[in-house]
């Protein structure tokens, strides 16, 4: 009871405050060390989708420049007109002779020293797995098989419906992958993680297997070729780089040439038609929609069923049936004031401001980025529209003159378009409606945003963003529980939204770089519960702490930034002489935002 | 005269707190509608400088929020309260060498290492604990696998480095 032993508690109670304080600030400094690495990784997301994002839209842009160029381009001799018809003419499908060409693969012929994977058929389940196998060692499947797989493929497509039905009293489990952007890594980890494709195991491709990445060609073999070995438990959608305008920017018309050379072309025709087959959404227990990019307000599952989905060639460009003038006229006065839709072409004056959306007031996003809207143009019929007024404009300019001059008046042939008044009408048929080009447009290219409401999807220059109430009401609409959707990369691989409504799955891991992100598959039993599974298809990231993998991420972003500075430097300097430059990265990513115009 | 220049230059000074505040917090803004959630505050305040504690945080928020709590807090609220809390130069980062001392008082015998176990307990029960998830993060990059234990001066010397 002395002094001594409340000395003794005096400096342990001290000791133990000490200690407290300590465990603090050091928990303190390491929360906002922690809170640094956080905003880098945010920035360095930024950049790499920015740049994502701004190339999509600039094929897009220039797309609609070329085109508007050569509408507006009154051909002066007889030569011009047949050239620019050709040039303009996209072969819709290749003619039957080319076909017949395409499906001729028993020319073909495999060379005795080829060691690569063979095929023959009917296929059956061995070959598809002996495929994965072959792959995965890195050899490649011959021209001619390539081409056969591909024919045969077609022909099962064409008997699928738009919106393919799926059960899971016959499978018990489905899993749904996202996008795979020919990372063949991600594909087969996927099987080896989750097992091969089998009757008790169903799979769900979502779209985008393309492009990118260096083995799309491969992927689309071993998807392919078990989904005519499982044709009732294996399914595809189709993506909106399952295109074959998308794939001459995006790598995978290069890659196709690059392995095939002689027979790329072949391959690549065959492509062109084999995607524009591909099914354009797959409906679970009639509960749950799994479609590539989202919905807009006026997507209507009735019409999508309808439509022949193989008339939708590419959704960059599309010709459009034509409608009678007045019809047009008024459609386009119309929508112009109501639908979040078509507004005249990025390049032209009067476009400068914001989609026309009632719907929505001064979006900051768009703002800060400056970016006029550029919806991919179903362009045919405001083109025709629009040669035929200058046509004839400049026709009665013509006429006016003569008479001023005293020339008798001529009878006027019927000027001659360079565009489809040569269509014959059957051809016409052969074309979509604006409005069924529109709805494949939308569930391809479309994305979720936490706002109510639908407006124009101007950051890729195609579909739109669509709120939550959106969501709610298509699944109201159609007795739906919710909607699993891919096309947009997330650090998880995965993320939901609108209250757990919509599920974004993306399946390629390690996207922008080594260490990015991870890739997700989900699954889904008789309850419809989506159990998701995540994986990060490189050893090498498992090693990394998050502290390297940022740096390294961080780095690429930054090395990706530069050569975009680097291209556009000369601009940037004029920009920046009117800016105060900073040199940290946020502000950087701030400026480069306004710069991506 | 020197107050006229003084008072612009505090002018200056708060403009430029302003255009860093504004650009960290539209990194979380993620509908462009000048609002972050309200679980993302405190990576903003940190990454502007600051090193508060969790408690601290916790009443800066109270200050920044709504009346009734919406889960967002608004630029507009978000501003002033910060622009403040920079101008004042509150909460701010602790100096390498503060930071070895709070690890040697932790280590008084001097061994010049915590053991993974100690770490744990210090980072889990006492002062403001980590979250299991934060004590994993931290254990990834400080600890030596061979020998379990965290050589604190080498790892705020890394740490430090990064950080810059």
């Amino acid at each position: 009871m002395g002094s001594g032993t409340s000395n003794q508690h005096h400096f342990a109670f001290q000791n133990a405050e000490r200690a407290l304080k300590a465990a603090a600030l050091i928990q303190r400094w390491y929360r906002r060390y922690v809170a640094r690495l956080e905003m880098r990784r945010r920035c360095t997301w930024s950049i790499f989708q920015s740049i994502e994002y701004a190339g999509q839209q600039d094929q897009v842009k220039l797309h609609d420049f070329f085109s508007y160029l050569v509408d507006h381009f009154t051909p002066s001799s007889h030569n011009e007109r047949d050239f620019l018809n050709r040039m303009f003419t996209e072969e819709r499908f290749p003619k039957d002779l080319e076909m017949e060409k395409c499906s001729d693969y028993n020319s073909i012929e495999v060379p005795d020293n080829y060691t690569g994977p063979h095929l023959s058929f009917p296929l059956l389940p061995d070959h598809a797995t002996a495929l994965v196998e072959a792959f995965r060692l890195k050899q490649q499947l011959h021209a001619r098989y390539v081409l056969n797989l591909l024919h045969e493929t077609r022909k099962h497509l064409i008997q699928l419906p738009n919106i393919n039905r799926l059960s899971t009293c016959y499978s018990e489990e489905i899993t749904v992958c996202g996008d795979l952007h020919g990372q063949l890594d991600d594909l087969i980890f996927i099987f080896y993680k989750n097992g091969l494709p089998s009757p008790e195991r169903a799979y769900v491709f979502n779209g985008d297997f393309v492009d990118r990445g260096k083995d799309s060609v491969e992927i689309l073999m071993i998807l392919f070729a078990f989904m005519l070995v499982y044709p009732k438990e294996f399914h595809l959608n189709r993506g909106n780089h399952e295109d074959h305008m998308v794939n001459l920017r995006y790598g995978f018309t290069k890659e196709v040439m690059y392995k095939y050379k002689i027979h790329g072309k072949k391959i690549l025709k065959t492509l062109q038609d084999v995607f524009c087959w591909l099914p354009l959404a797959t409906l679970v227990d009639e509960k749950v929609l799994i479609l590539h990019g989202g919905v807009s307000d006026m997507t209507d599952l009735e019409l999508l069923a309808k439509l022949d989905r193989h008339k939708i060639v590419s959704t960059l460009r599309c010709k459009t049936r034509k409608q009678s003038e007045k019809l047009a006229e008024g459609k386009r006065k119309a929508s112009q004031m109501s639908s979040p839709g078509r507004p005249t072409p990025w390049f032209l004056p009067m476009s400068r401001s914001l989609p026309s959306s009632p719907l929505h007031v001064g979006s900051h996003k768009a703002h800060k980025t400056g970016r006029s809207s550029s919806i991919p143009c179903s362009a045919s019929l405001d083109r025709k529209e629009l040669s035929q007024q200058v046509r004839r404009s400049v026709d009665l300019e013509l006429e006016r003159c003569r008479q001023q001059a005293g020339f008798p008046l001529i009878r006027e042939k019927e000027p001659v378009l360079f565009m489809a008044e040569a269509d014959s009408d059957a051809e016409q048929l052969l074309q979509p409606t604006q409005e069924e080009w529109k709805q494949v447009v939308d569930i391809l290219w479309s994305d979720p945003m936490a706002q109510e409401g639908c407006k124009a999807n101007t950051v890729r220059g195609g579909g739109c963003y669509f709120g939550p109430n959106v969501t709610e009401q298509l699944l109201q609409k159609y007795n739906l529980q919710f909607l699993i959707r891919s096309h947009e990369c997330k650090p998880e691989g995965y993320e939901f939204c609108h209250n757990r409504k919509v599920l974004t799955i993306f399946s390629a891991s390690n996207y922008y770089e080594v260490g990015s992100n991870r890739g997700a598959y989900v699954k889904l039993g008789p309850a419809l519960t989506p159990h998701i599974v995540q994986y990060q298809a490189n050893k090498a990231t498992h090693m990394l702490t998050t502290r390297q993998r940022i740096s390294r991420v961080e780095e690429s972003a930054l090395r990706a930034l530069r050569e975009k500075l680097f291209a556009h430097s000369s601009d940037l300097l004029g920009e920046f002489k009117k800016h105060d430059a900073d040199k940290t990265v946020l502000v950087s990513s701030q400026l480069c935002h306004d710069q991506q115009k | 005269m020197a107050e006229d220049r003084e008072w612009e230059s505090t002018e200056t000074a708060v403009a430029e707190l302003h255009k860093k505040i504004k650009e960290a917090f539209e990194v979380f803004d993620h509908e462009s509608n000048n609002t972050v959630d309200v679980r993302e505050i405190g990576t903003i305040i940190r990454s502007l400088g600051c090193c508060p504690s969790e408690g601290e945080l916790h009443d800066l928020i109270a200050e920044v929020e709504e009346e009734e709590p919406t889960g967002y807090i608004r630029l507009e609220k978000f501003l002033p309260v910060m622009t403040e809390v920079l101008l004042e130069r509150r909460y701010r980062p602790i100096p390498e060498d503060v930071l070895l001392r709070a690890f040697e008082v932790l280590d008084p015998t001097k061994r010049g290492f915590l053991t993974k176990e100690e770490l744990i307990k210090y980072m889990t029960e006492e002062g403001e604990p980590f979250s299991q998830e934060e004590m994993e993060e931290m254990l990834s990059a400080a600890i030596d696998s061979e020998s379990n234990s965290i050589h604190y001066k080498d790892y705020i010397t890394m740490m430090v480095v990064d950080d810059n």
